[in-house]
Protein backbone atom coordinates (compact mmCIF):
# COMPACT_ATOMS: atom_id res chain seq x y z
CA UNK A 1 0.00 0.00 0.00
CA UNK A 2 1.44 3.26 -1.12
CA UNK A 3 -0.30 7.21 -0.68
CA UNK A 4 -2.26 6.17 -4.21
CA UNK A 5 -3.84 3.66 -2.48
CA UNK A 6 -5.06 6.06 0.78
CA UNK A 7 -5.67 8.32 -1.38
CA UNK A 8 -8.16 6.21 -3.51
CA UNK A 9 -9.79 4.60 -0.17
CA UNK A 10 -11.00 8.50 0.42
CA UNK A 11 -12.10 9.35 -2.55
CA UNK A 12 -14.70 6.03 -3.03
CA UNK A 13 -15.27 6.73 0.47
CA UNK A 14 -16.10 10.15 0.69
CA UNK A 15 -17.47 12.92 -1.44
CA UNK A 16 -13.80 14.77 -2.57
CA UNK A 17 -12.33 15.05 -5.92
CA UNK A 18 -9.01 12.85 -6.64
CA UNK A 19 -6.89 16.19 -6.20
CA UNK A 20 -9.00 16.77 -2.88
CA UNK A 21 -7.51 13.40 -1.71
CA UNK A 22 -4.54 13.49 -2.53
CA UNK A 23 -4.20 17.16 -1.30
CA UNK A 24 -5.69 15.75 1.57
CA UNK A 25 -3.37 12.64 2.28
CA UNK A 26 -0.70 15.37 2.28
CA UNK A 27 -1.73 17.13 4.70
CA UNK A 28 -2.68 14.44 6.79
CA UNK A 29 1.07 13.13 6.42
CA UNK A 30 2.50 16.44 7.11
CA UNK A 31 1.01 17.51 10.42
CA UNK A 32 2.36 13.99 11.58
CA UNK A 33 5.73 14.75 10.01
CA UNK A 34 5.68 18.54 11.87
CA UNK A 35 4.88 16.78 15.26
CA UNK A 36 7.53 14.28 15.55
CA UNK A 37 10.25 16.85 13.79
CA UNK A 38 9.17 19.04 17.23
CA UNK A 39 9.95 16.15 18.78
CA UNK A 40 6.56 15.52 19.95
CA UNK A 41 4.46 12.05 19.81
CA UNK A 42 1.13 10.96 18.34
CA UNK A 43 -0.79 8.65 19.87
CA UNK A 44 -3.28 6.68 17.73
CA UNK A 45 -5.71 4.50 19.21
CA UNK A 46 -6.30 1.12 17.94
CA UNK A 47 -3.22 1.57 15.76
CA UNK A 48 0.00 2.85 17.92
CA UNK A 49 2.25 5.24 19.47
CA UNK A 50 4.73 7.22 17.24
CA UNK A 51 7.84 8.42 20.10
CA UNK A 52 10.94 10.66 19.69
CA UNK A 53 13.35 9.25 22.15
CA UNK A 54 17.08 10.71 23.27
CA UNK A 55 19.58 8.26 22.92
CA UNK A 56 22.96 8.96 24.49
CA UNK A 57 26.31 8.75 23.23
CA UNK A 58 27.48 4.99 23.29
CA UNK A 59 30.32 2.89 21.91
CA UNK A 60 30.13 0.35 19.12
CA UNK A 61 31.79 -1.71 16.95
CA UNK A 62 31.76 -1.62 13.04
CA UNK A 63 30.12 -5.42 12.83
CA UNK A 64 32.26 -5.39 9.46
CA UNK A 65 35.87 -4.48 10.66
CA UNK A 66 35.43 -4.80 14.30
CA UNK A 67 36.90 -1.30 14.92
CA UNK A 68 35.17 -0.08 17.99
CA UNK A 69 33.47 3.64 17.33
CA UNK A 70 31.67 6.48 19.23
CA UNK A 71 28.16 6.35 18.24
CA UNK A 72 27.02 9.83 18.69
CA UNK A 73 24.16 10.89 20.59
CA UNK A 74 20.92 11.26 18.34
CA UNK A 75 17.16 12.12 18.81
CA UNK A 76 15.48 8.64 16.90
CA UNK A 77 11.53 7.63 15.83
CA UNK A 78 10.49 5.00 17.25
CA UNK A 79 6.73 3.05 16.32
CA UNK A 80 5.22 0.74 19.17
CA UNK A 81 2.08 -0.87 17.39
CA UNK A 82 -1.45 -0.64 19.83
CA UNK A 83 -1.88 -3.93 21.60
CA UNK A 84 -5.84 -3.91 19.47
CA UNK A 85 -3.45 -3.51 16.24
CA UNK A 86 -0.86 -6.77 17.52
CA UNK A 87 -4.14 -8.62 18.35
CA UNK A 88 -5.74 -8.11 15.03
CA UNK A 89 -2.25 -8.98 12.98
CA UNK A 90 -1.92 -12.46 14.56
CA UNK A 91 -5.56 -13.17 14.31
CA UNK A 92 -5.89 -13.75 10.87
CA UNK A 93 -3.65 -16.44 10.92
CA UNK A 94 -5.90 -18.61 13.46
CA UNK B 1 -0.75 14.73 19.71
CA UNK B 2 -3.51 11.89 19.81
CA UNK B 3 -6.25 11.29 17.55
CA UNK B 4 -8.92 13.74 18.18
CA UNK B 5 -6.09 16.35 17.89
CA UNK B 6 -4.76 15.38 14.65
CA UNK B 7 -8.49 15.31 13.54
CA UNK B 8 -8.74 19.11 14.77
CA UNK B 9 -5.32 19.81 12.89
CA UNK B 10 -6.60 19.03 9.34
CA UNK B 11 -9.86 20.29 10.18
CA UNK B 12 -8.11 23.91 10.69
CA UNK B 13 -5.73 22.98 8.18
CA UNK B 14 -8.52 22.43 5.23
CA UNK B 15 -11.38 23.89 6.45
CA UNK B 16 -13.08 20.70 6.92
CA UNK B 17 -15.91 20.07 9.33
CA UNK B 18 -14.19 18.40 12.70
CA UNK B 19 -17.03 15.05 11.22
CA UNK B 20 -15.38 14.89 8.16
CA UNK B 21 -12.06 15.41 9.46
CA UNK B 22 -12.15 12.56 11.53
CA UNK B 23 -14.09 10.04 8.87
CA UNK B 24 -10.91 10.51 6.73
CA UNK B 25 -8.22 10.33 9.34
CA UNK B 26 -10.07 6.91 10.36
CA UNK B 27 -9.93 5.45 6.75
CA UNK B 28 -6.52 6.65 6.77
CA UNK B 29 -5.42 4.48 9.53
CA UNK B 30 -8.09 1.74 9.40
CA UNK B 31 -6.75 1.34 5.73
CA UNK B 32 -2.86 0.84 6.84
CA UNK B 33 -4.62 -1.32 9.90
CA UNK B 34 -6.41 -3.56 7.06
CA UNK B 35 -3.13 -3.29 5.28
CA UNK B 36 -0.95 -4.87 7.86
CA UNK B 37 -3.51 -7.46 9.09
CA UNK B 38 -3.84 -8.91 5.99
CA UNK B 39 0.09 -9.48 5.50
CA UNK B 40 0.76 -6.13 3.16
CA UNK B 41 3.49 -3.51 3.21
CA UNK B 42 3.10 -0.22 3.58
CA UNK B 43 5.08 2.41 2.15
CA UNK B 44 4.36 6.24 2.04
CA UNK B 45 7.17 8.49 0.77
CA UNK B 46 8.86 10.80 3.14
CA UNK B 47 7.67 9.28 6.00
CA UNK B 48 8.29 5.62 6.25
CA UNK B 49 7.49 1.69 5.88
CA UNK B 50 5.35 -0.87 7.84
CA UNK B 51 6.08 -4.47 7.34
CA UNK B 52 4.78 -7.05 9.38
CA UNK B 53 7.62 -9.78 10.65
CA UNK B 54 7.06 -13.56 11.39
CA UNK B 55 8.62 -14.95 14.67
CA UNK B 56 9.22 -18.28 15.15
CA UNK B 57 8.52 -20.48 18.56
CA UNK B 58 10.47 -20.37 21.57
CA UNK B 59 11.47 -21.22 24.86
CA UNK B 60 10.89 -18.16 26.74
CA UNK B 61 10.65 -17.18 31.32
CA UNK B 62 8.07 -15.80 32.99
CA UNK B 63 10.83 -12.51 34.31
CA UNK B 64 8.75 -13.00 37.48
CA UNK B 65 8.93 -16.43 39.06
CA UNK B 66 11.41 -17.69 36.13
CA UNK B 67 9.32 -20.39 35.04
CA UNK B 68 10.43 -22.02 31.58
CA UNK B 69 7.42 -21.19 29.01
CA UNK B 70 7.30 -21.63 25.72
CA UNK B 71 6.15 -18.73 23.29
CA UNK B 72 3.88 -19.23 20.28
CA UNK B 73 4.86 -17.88 16.82
CA UNK B 74 3.86 -14.50 16.58
CA UNK B 75 3.30 -11.39 13.57
CA UNK B 76 4.71 -8.19 14.65
CA UNK B 77 4.13 -5.03 12.44
CA UNK B 78 7.68 -3.10 12.32
CA UNK B 79 7.81 0.74 10.91
CA UNK B 80 11.21 1.83 9.38
CA UNK B 81 11.40 5.83 9.28
CA UNK B 82 12.46 6.91 5.97
CA UNK B 83 15.50 8.91 5.40
CA UNK B 84 14.51 12.36 5.35
CA UNK B 85 12.08 12.12 8.40
CA UNK B 86 14.81 10.28 10.66
CA UNK B 87 17.54 12.94 9.73
CA UNK B 88 14.90 15.73 10.49
CA UNK B 89 13.43 14.49 13.63
CA UNK B 90 17.60 14.22 14.20
CA UNK B 91 18.01 18.02 13.99
CA UNK B 92 20.25 17.36 10.42
CA UNK B 93 18.13 19.24 7.42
Amino acid sequence: MTKADLVENIYLKTGFSKKESAEIVEMVFDIMKTTLEDGNKIKIAGFGNFVVKDKATRRGRNPQTGEEIEISSRRILTFKPSQVLKAAINELEG
Amino acid sequence: MNKSELVEALAARNGLTYKKSEEIINIVFDSMAETLTTGGRIEIRGFGSFVVKDYQAYMGRNPKTGEVIKVRPKKLPFFKVGKELREKVNGKA
